[in-house]
């Protein structure tokens, strides 16, 4: 939007959308990066944080599918401005998913009375770093406009997909080795699959941020690696 | 992103212009304009005030002609024969190449003359009955006979705008064109009126080629197929309408469309 609209105030309407989607990307990085913290720390208030946080996500969420609708009744937009808008509303609503997914994280975290003592806690780290990075990088990408850091993350995905698979096999061989783990390695199980959740709404984003800079999606199917594991290990591929 | 069923089964050119310009005395309006109408679709042109897009629609069906000091060059073709050449006679290029102006121009007389009128002068009805019919059936088509049929021998000026409209149209089509031209049909009407026009405009296209100059972006985005964009007497991008309004190609087209022009 290097020009400006000949009716300035439009111009502050479709910044707001904007800033509403950026404020809204900030929670939920925080929410990732505080979630994983609370993992790691044991850190039962920060846990709640998270979770407190999800009303202020909602708001926000609301706030950005008004304006928008507001902005398609009264102004009309199209071509770039249109794009703008249809991704701020369906960032939005993504992100929405995501606070709600990092608050799950968090509600388990404070069910499992030992953190220290659950299985794959690193790994998981590992991965909610990693989903919070691509979270970063397609909030910078919406904010700048840059369709290469957009594709970058929607690559990352297949990366995310491998390591929560590899995430599941370790639990699935701790909870063999040690029937104990069964109870917080379930807790870990769904953990890891909430947090690869979070990086398919990011990759989601990142495709409507690479149709708002470019005017067309990704050209190619997204890479999946998210196949179907069996508890032999064996996979079956994922129809979607 | 939308691959249009437009662009897959490329419907037929029915008028087809190469380098077309065209000059007022020494100002020149059109430099040089390659667009290939399509048969049954409708192209709507916009672009802002003396683009050069109602100059352009009016070399079609050479309205150009009678305008004094005015020069062009290119071709014009219809069903691949120059409108142009010297050849074809220009009231039988009107029939079938047909107009339909910003403001409704009825004739003072009864509805039924304004209809009848254009199948008198080219012959197209041997008597009352026939003539009767293309009355009743251009009228039927215009969405106009429910309104008026019981009053045919009305003076069509007492008629509100929107009726005007579509009696205009219905004199257009009286004649059987082939395409129909529209400057800025709807400028005139309220919103109710003009969602008549379109909902005509989208029924029409079946029978006709539709060609629309428009100032209104969201109503060529409504109803037309295929949208041109002229800066300046350039066309400066034709495309599907769909991609034009979410992904136009030129970052000009994209100015204009999204309000940011000079």
């Amino acid at each position: 939007m290097t020009v400006q609209h000949t009716v300035r105030s439009y111009d502050s309407e479709l910044e707001e959308v904007t800033n509403r989607v950026l404020a809204m990307g900030g929670i939920v990085e925080d929410q990732i990066r505080n979630a994983m913290q609370a993992l790691v720390d044991g850190n039962r208030t920060l846990a709640q944080n998270v979770i407190d946080s999800d009303q202020r996500v909602d708001a926000h969420e609301r706030e950005v599918e008004e304006l928008v609708t507001r902005i398609v009744a009264l102004r009309q937009p199209m071509a770039e401005d249109l794009r703008r808008i249809m991704t701020a509303l369906k960032s939005a609503s993504n992100l929405e998913r995501m606070g709600d997914l990092a608050a799950n994280v968090s509600k388990r975290i404070l069910i499992i009375e030992d953190t220290a003592r659950m299985p794959q806690r690193e790994a998981l780290r590992r991965l909610g770093a990693a989903v919070y990075n691509m979270t970063t990088d397609v909030m910078n990408a919406f904010r700048d406009g840059d369709a290469d850091l957009a594709e970058r993350v929607w690559r990352q995905d297949e990366n995310i997909d491998e390591m929560y698979s590899s995430v599941y096999l370790a639990i699935l061989a701790d909870m063999i080795a040690d029937p104990k783990l069964i109870a917080s390695g379930t807790q870990v199980h769904f953990m890891a699959k909430n947090i690869e959740r979070i990086g398919d709404h990011a990759t989601n984003i990142a495709e409507m941020v690479t149709y708002m800079i470019l005017g067309q999606l990704p050209d190619r199917d997204r890479p999946k690696a998210d196949s179907v594991i069996g508890v032999d290990g064996e996979t079956v591929e994922n129809g979607n | 992103m939308v691959e249009s069923a437009d662009t897959r089964d490329a419907p037929r050119v029915k008028m087809r212009t190469r380098r077309l310009k065209l000059w007022y005395g020494d100002k020149q309006a059109l430099a040089g304009i390659d667009l290939d109408v399509p048969e049954h679709r409708v192209t709507a042109l916009i672009g802002p005030s003396g683009c050069g897009k109602t100059t352009f629609l009016k070399c079609l069906n050479r309205m150009t002609d009678t305008i004094d000091g005015v020069t062009t060059e290119g071709s014009v073709t219809l069903d691949d024969v120059d409108v142009r050449d010297r050849s074809v006679d220009v009231v039988q290029l009107r029939a079938r190449v047909g107009m339909v102006f910003q403001k409704p121009n009825p004739f003072p007389k009864t509805v039924y003359d304004n209809i009848a009128y254009g199948p008198r002068i080219h012959g197209l009805a041997a008597n009352r009955r026939e003539l009767d019919d293309i009355v009743e059936s251009s009228l039927r088509r215009a969405g106009l006979w429910e309104e008026v049929s019981g009053r045919l021998g009305d003076l069509a000026t007492g008629m509100s705008g929107g009726q005007q409209q579509r009696l205009c149209i219905a004199r257009s089509i009286a004649v059987a064109p082939e395409v129909i031209l529209m400057d800025e049909p709807c400028s005139a009407l309220d919103p109710i009126s003009t969602a008549r026009i379109e909902e005509l405009i989208d029924d029409l296209r079946t029978k006709y080629t539709i060609v629309i100059v428009t100032h209104n972006l969201q109503q060529a985005a409504r109803v037309s197929q295929m949208t041109a964009f002229f800066h300046l007497g350039r066309l400066i991008e034709v495309n599907s309408t769909a991609e034009l309004f979410q992904s136009p190609a030129e970052s000009m087209t994209e100015d204009y469309i999204t309000g940011r022009f000079g």
